[in-house]
């Protein structure tokens, strides 16, 4: 067996295509049709299963009534990313989930699409619409500049707060930017958004500073008046299983990375057969844009079943769609190589054991692989926090520990988003980002 | 199955569908296609005198509901602009092509004897099955003392009316015009003329629209507006209740009425026939969807009929009219509660908002655990039935009629009423 990796597998055209909008946006009549299926309720269910709150029927009534500024401003008032969010939620468990209409007839009104209808809008016509209160001299450090620590700095400069946000990447936006198929955030909708939320000004963003590399947390505390932590999750979990180490074995988190940030996708190696280890939309994002690469044959193998994978019910059939096979009850046993390259990987079926979890049945198989993709989730690295070997806060479960405002263990210390427990979404980020900075700002005022 | 074949005023028709006096029946063209998709007849577009009127660019202003368009239309349109002797000379070769279908001309003149008696005489010789006086058009004509100048005149109706039974023998439709205070007056005045039959309602005065960025009533003719005549699904309940007004007349009793007013399919029909009109006619429908419209129309009213067991159109014509009471002859003593059907409920809560706010408090929302529950409140509710109406859900919220715990009472009895009628105890 040979490994076939190999860039340039689909015509340019068709790569581009396979690339762009994968969702384009609703017309503004096909806007106008869609917000009028929404009955406008009393006590929407929707706005509680919006993890930010947002105000459903009002934006949606406002799409109606062809006021898009108001619908747009409701929006950002509770989710500055509601640009972002409207592309990437996973509507299907959340609003669109509640929605009333899912009840009557199983087809919710598409509170997504119209989202973004209304931010799409706002961002096109005109410049920044907040403005900021005067300013308080109050310095706050936002570490990350994911959504969840922008969106807990553009509420702090609203409030006339003084912020600087220090991101070790070379660009913001976080796993905006950096973890979500290309085809959800087309046209570098990701920068546009982030500038267009920093257009506010007060926000100082320096690039390439890493906590514990760059600065400590004892730093930030001494030189400004409070610290938000939006640090989200530094590394992929191992497989743990010989053979990682092969070439052709990549973390699926990375090759999304890479995907956002080539120049040129047609320079993209892929492999003719890819396989993905995993059950959750990083799995489902790494497969789909393996196949949109022009990879022949790409199968996500997950060890329990369809209703157990956190990649929702839409997701998982958006891949199939792509043409990747998932196959259920499988675990990886070891990577299979030939001269220190992946050629395969060998599993064993899996059963559910008496608690619902997999356990082998010792039956095994192999798939031929010119690449693995890893994705069995992500995990806090909390190494840039330790003071002496040990943690200058409280860890919860492996996450650093807030209460209900955010707050740390350590006074003055505030952190959201993946680093903190909970739902790993860009719309819970970002209410971790917005109730963080609403209680600095009641602690800043005293 | 059911015949659908009428007898207006005189006039066969193989189904009440007729297309009503309006751009589509302006040409012999149109008419054809009109009759080849199945339309029972037409009223042809109004003539004039020669020489013909000018018409304006744009016609029409439309409203828009929730996306959905022409909910409202209206337009500023005139008789036909096209000369007399064409419009007769096609008049007479589609009736020669055309002997089932009714054929009816929309007739509108200067209000003087001598142009009735000309232009009759010339209509007549076209071999049409009938005239129809439109005396209802309300913008353009009305400001030459023509259309609904003639109609909110009851004198001139009766007048105009007796010219044309007098120099014509064709069957005389008299068109009312709704702008007025009492459709009853012109219509009155039109049997006293001598008419055949009424129809209504004409085209209803209004504004449409208003362009904002040019700050100027819709449709726009060079940077300026008019009002125009309003039609479509919008004005159907004004036109039921004028209707129904002239068919518990008693002085109107027996003469013939084509309802005209939004009708858009067979279900809008069975109505206008239900409240008394032996036939109706259509335009904005057709206009928003073409002839083919009508296939619907014949087959659905057809397949409710002998659901119902109606043979004939005068099986339920007017089986509604006595049902149509002024509000003091209603029971003050009956009630009627709402019902949630909790299996249907999908928690959108707008029953309960509507009434909390804008009515009598009679829906509580509960919660159970995190699920939604609204139940009425009986005790409150007064049986208004706001709630049955804004609930999106088919048959969740129903009025249920209680059983009777007083006898009827109308207010004419009423002890509130301080002019009621009382008898003296002696």
């Amino acid at each position: 067996m040979t490994a076939d990796i190999a860039p340039g597998r689909v015509p340019p055209a068709e790569l581009a295509a396979n690339f762009a909008d994968a969702h384009p946006p609703l017309s503004p009549h096909e806007a106008l049709v869609e917000a009028s299926r929404c009955y406008y309720c009393y006590d929407a269910p929707c706005v509680e299963a919006c993890p930010t709150g947002i105000d459903i029927p009002a934006f949606i009534r406002k799409i109606g009534s062809n006021n898009l500024r108001g619908s747009a401003l409701k929006i950002l008032e509770a989710n500055i990313f509601g640009g972002s969010c409207a592309r990437v939620c996973p509507t299907e468990i959340l609003c669109e989930a509640a929605c009333v209409r899912t009840a009557e007839e199983d087809r919710p009104v598409r509170i997504g699409a119209l989202q973004r209808r209304a931010t799409d809008w706002l961002m096109e016509h005109g410049p920044s619409p907040f403005a900021r209160e005067a300013a308080t001299g109050k310095r706050i450090a936002v570490v990350g500049a994911g959504p969840a620590g922008l969106a807990c700095a553009h509420r702090l400069a609203r409030y006339g707060h003084a912020v600087t946000v220090f991101e070790a990447r070379a660009k913001p936006g976080g796993l905006n930017e950096y973890g979500i198929a290309a085809y959800k955030l087309a046209d570098d909708f990701a920068q546009r958004e982030v500038e267009f939320i920093l257009a506010i000004g007060g926000v100082a963003v320096e690039y390439g500073k890493s906590l514990g590399r760059d600065f400590n947390l004892a730093e930030l505390r001494r030189d400004y008046d409070a610290v938000f932590l939006g640090l989200g999750l530094g590394g992929a979990r191992p497989l743990g299983i010989t053979g990682e180490t092969l070439a052709g074995v990549r973390d699926a988190v990375d090759f999304i990375a890479e995907l956002r940030q080539v120049e040129d996708k047609a320079r993209l190696p892929i492999g003719r057969r890819v396989v993905v280890i995993g059950g959750g939309n990083t799995a489902i994002d790494a497969a789909t844009q393996s196949r949109r690469l022009g990879a022949e044959e790409v199968t996500i193998v997950y060890r329990r079943g369809a209703a157990e994978m956190s990649a929702t019910h839409k997701e998982q059939d958006w891949a199939q769609m792509n043409g990747v096979k998932i196959r259920h009850w499988a675990a990886p046993l070891r990577l299979l190589g030939e001269g220190g390259q992946v050629v395969g990987i060998e599993f064993t079926r899996t059963r559910p054991d008496r608690n619902g979890r997999a356990e082998p049945t010792g039956e095994t198989f192999v798939l031929p692989a010119d690449m693995v993709f890893k994705a069995v989730g992500q995990v806090f690295v909390p190494d840039p926090l330790r003071v002496d070997g040990v943690p200058a806060l409280e860890l919860d479960n492996g996450r650093i520990a807030v209460d209900a405002e955010r707050r740390t263990s350590l006074p003055g210390v505030y952190a959201g988003g993946d680093c903190v427990a909970g739902v790993d979404l860009t719309v819970v980020a970002v209410q971790d980002g917005k109730i963080a900075a609403e209680a600095i700002h009641r602690a800043l005022r005293g | 199955m059911a015949d659908l074949a009428t007898t207006f005023a005189g006039i066969r028709s193989p189904n009440p569908f007729w297309l009503a006096s309006a751009p589509p029946t302006d040409k012999e063209y149109n008419v054809v296609r009109a009759f080849e998709a199945g339309w029972g007849g037409v009223v042809w577009k109004t003539l004039g005198e020669d020489p013909p009127i000018v018409n304006v660019a744009s016609r029409y202003g439309a409203v828009s509901y929730n996306g959905a368009r022409l909910a409202g239309f209206n337009n500023i349109e005139l008789i036909t602009d096209r000369p007399l002797q064409v419009n007769l000379d096609e008049i007479a070769r589609v009736k020669r092509n055309w002997p089932d279908r009714a054929l009816v001309v929309s007739l509108m003149v200067p209000c003087e004897e001598p142009s009735w008696k000309q232009i009759l005489a010339r209509v007549e010789d076209t071999g049409c099955d009938g005239v129809e006086l439109n005396f209802g058009c309300p913008h353009g004509m009305s400001e030459r003392n023509m259309g609904s100048a003639v109609g909110q005149v009851p004198e001139y109706v009766e007048m105009v009316t007796a010219w044309c039974k007098h120099h014509s023998k064709l069957p005389v439709i008299v068109k009312l015009t709704p702008n007025v205070t009492n459709i009853l007056a012109p219509a009155r005045a039109a049997r006293a003329g001598g008419a055949d039959a009424v129809s209504l309602i004409n085209t209803v005065q209004s504004i449409t629209a208003v362009d904002l960025d040019r700050m100027a009533p819709e449709p726009v003719v060079d940077g300026k507006g008019t009002h125009g005549g309003y039609c479509g699904p919008a004005v159907r309940p004004i036109a039921l209740r004028m209707l129904a007004d002239i068919a518990r007349d008693e002085a109107m009793q027996g003469l013939p009425l084509s309802g005209i007013g939004g009708v858009g399919g067979w279900h809008d029909a069975a109505e206008f026939i239900a409240l008394g009109a032996g036939n109706v006619q259509v335009c904005t429908a057709a206009m928003h969807h073409g002839f083919r419209i009508v296939e619907d129309m014949i087959d659905g009213l057809s397949n409710w009929m002998d659901g119902k067991g109606y043979r004939t159109i005068v099986d339920f014509r007017g089986a509604a009219v006595r049902n149509y009471v002024h509000w003091g002859d209603l029971n003050l003593n009956f009630r009627t509660l709402a019902h949630i059907d909790q299996s249907l409920c999908i928690r959108c809560g707008l029953c309960y908002i509507a009434c909390e706010d804008t009515s009598h408090q009679a829906i509580a929302a509960r919660r159970e655990g995190s699920a939604r529950r609204y139940e009425v409140v009986e005790a409150e509710c007064v049986g208004c039935n706001l709630c049955a109406h804004v609930c999106p859900v088919d048959g969740c919220i129903t009025m249920v009629p209680q059983p009777a715990s007083a006898p009827t009472l109308t207010w004419a009895e009423h002890p509130n009423n301080p002019q009621r009628v009382t008898e003296t105890a002696e």
